[in-house]
């Protein structure tokens, strides 16, 4: 069983064990260095947290790229990170994925060793460090940037955090969109973004920014209506993660087509 | 020049045996209980924060009497070996006979290597469909497992503790009625049950869908435990 000296013992920390019993697992060390990106890799595109007055509403398209290619349709990227917090990625969808893995195994792990969960802007730091580790791999090109939100319960609101290759963490006001149609879903939110918006009136914002995004990005996928295919949308409020149900989001985004986003009346 | 006195293999592992007896016998008690919806865990224990019950993953639960510190190391080394094998394979990957495996082994070998054992009783439980699929294994201090059914009891007083569960103890029944019979038993013969106050009480509930466990505490526990 892992039994550490106590001088070398790893602490709460799930990466330093890992690191100790199993290094393969590690994302980042041993890293293949192959250049810069040689090969079409699986891109995960436009993501957006927006603050509300009960909490963080965070959504994602559904489009991966490999180059010039679409690699999935229905693709998820937005997952809890534990009760209170969620996740967002963009850029390179292995391994971000691998990333989220980690980051839910780290904050369950701390919680049972100490006893009690972080707070977040604990949980906050502890992904920019994992992030940070993934710069090796971020230099030959995939490149690794989450979104992370959450219900701040010690101060009873809703956070936003943004990062950066390097693992910069910074703390937004009130929302953040990033990935290849960030810029474009960014910019709707702020055009309409207000401090006391709701639970409802920031889901359809978030729909709208998405849908904007894809009208102005090839890389992001717009709502698919022959398929049936609808952003993924997750709630978090002081009650805890909960997505939003295919149905309510199905509905949302059939009532808001066509609208200004969508080139009506420009 | 001074001999060293010999002493027979049977001598050294008894006196082992009756020093890591003793250390826990000062302790005080837990039992678990399969329950009809979770598998119920009563511990003795005035402390609000030091505990000695606790969760290993997804509805695997462990428990320890005896020395704090090294109970609380044994469980430390479990969350990691779970949390490893879990990210390593997969989540249903991590189950409760590989860790009770892996704790015999490691009591096993301090009892016989180090200098003097570890004196502390554990309990590696895993709730299940239902309650005849509930594991509960109990390990000694020296390695030796004990795979039991429905029910078993940790610790000091632990005979005592057996003899009333097994008079009392029937059917599951559901856990509000299971915690009360944990604390009718561990309470001494002839006296009333023990209150909250002394209680630390935690469940693997049945009906959860990822992490099974949970501790009952505060009113909660006041209400279960009203007669």
């Amino acid at each position: 069983m892992p039994f550490f000296a106590v001088g070398s013992d790893p602490g709460p920390s799930f990466v330093d064990v890992l690191r100790r019993m199993a290094p393969h697992g590690v994302a980042g060390s041993g890293a293949p260095d192959v250049g810069s990106a040689l090969v079409d890799t699986v891109h995960g595109t436009t993501v957006v947290a927006i603050r509300y007055a009960g909490g963080v509403i965070m959504a994602g398209d559904r489009r991966a790229t490999a180059g010039m290619s679409i690699a999935s349709r229905r693709i998820e990227k937005v997952f809890p990170a534990d009760d209170l917090s969620g996740i967002a990625i963009a850029g390179a969808a292995g391994p971000a994925v691998e990333l989220v893995k980690l980051f839910q195994v780290q904050l369950e792990h701390y919680e049972k060793i100490e006893g009690e969960g972080l707070s977040l802007d604990g949980k906050a730091n502890q992904l920019a460090g994992m992030v940070r580790a993934n710069l090796p791999a971020a230099m030959q090109g995939l490149v690794v940037v989450p979104l992370f939100a959450g219900y701040d319960d010690r101060r009873g609101m809703g956070r936003v955090f943004s990062y950066d290759v390097t693992g910069g963490k910074y703390e937004e006001a009130d929302f953040q969109a990033n990935g290849s149609g960030g810029v474009h879903a960014r910019n709707w939110i702020k055009a309409t973004w207000r401090e006391d918006i709701t639970r409802d009136e920031g889901i359809d914002l978030a729909l709208r920014s998405l849908f904007a995004a894809a009208d102005e990005d090839a890389a992001t996928g717009g709502p698919d209506l022959v398929r049936r295919i609808f952003p993924t949308v997750a709630v978090i409020a002081a009650d805890g993660f909960t997505p939003v149900a295919e149905e309510e989001i199905i509905t949302r985004a059939t009532a808001l087509l066509g609208g200004r986003e969508e080139g009506a009346g420009l | 020049m001074t001999m060293p006195f010999y002493v027979s293999p049977e001598q050294v592992m008894k006196d082992r045996a009756d020093y890591a007896r003793k250390g826990i016998a000062r302790g005080r008690s837990l039992v678990a209980i399969s329950a009809t919806d979770a598998i119920v865990i009563v511990a003795e224990n005035p402390s609000r924060t030091l505990y000695k019950i606790s969760e290993i993953y997804d509805r695997i639960a462990f428990a320890g009497v005896g020395k704090y510190n090294e109970f609380e190391m044994l469980r430390i080394a479990g969350v990691r070996q779970a949390d490893v094998k879990g990210y390593s394979f997969a989540r249903e990957d991590v189950n409760a006979r590989a860790l009770a495996n892996a704790y015999a082994q490691t009591l096993g070998q301090i009892f016989t290597h180090e200098m003097k054992p570890y004196e502390v009783e554990i309990l590696v439980a895993q709730v299940g469909e239902s309650p005849a699929d509930d594991e509960l294994f109990h390990i000694l201090y020296d390695g030796t497992v004990m795979d039991e059914e429905g029910f078993t009891v940790l610790g000091g007083q632990s005979d005592q503790v057996l003899e009333a569960l097994s008079a009392q103890h029937q059917a599951p029944v559901d856990r509000a009625a299971t915690v009360k019979l944990g604390a009718t038993v561990l309470a001494a013969p002839d006296q009333p049950p023990l209150g909250a106050s002394s209680l630390e009480v935690a469940v693997l509930d049945r009906a959860r869908t990822r992490r099974a466990f949970q501790r009952v505490r505060g009113p909660e526990l006041e209400a279960m435990l009203a007669p």
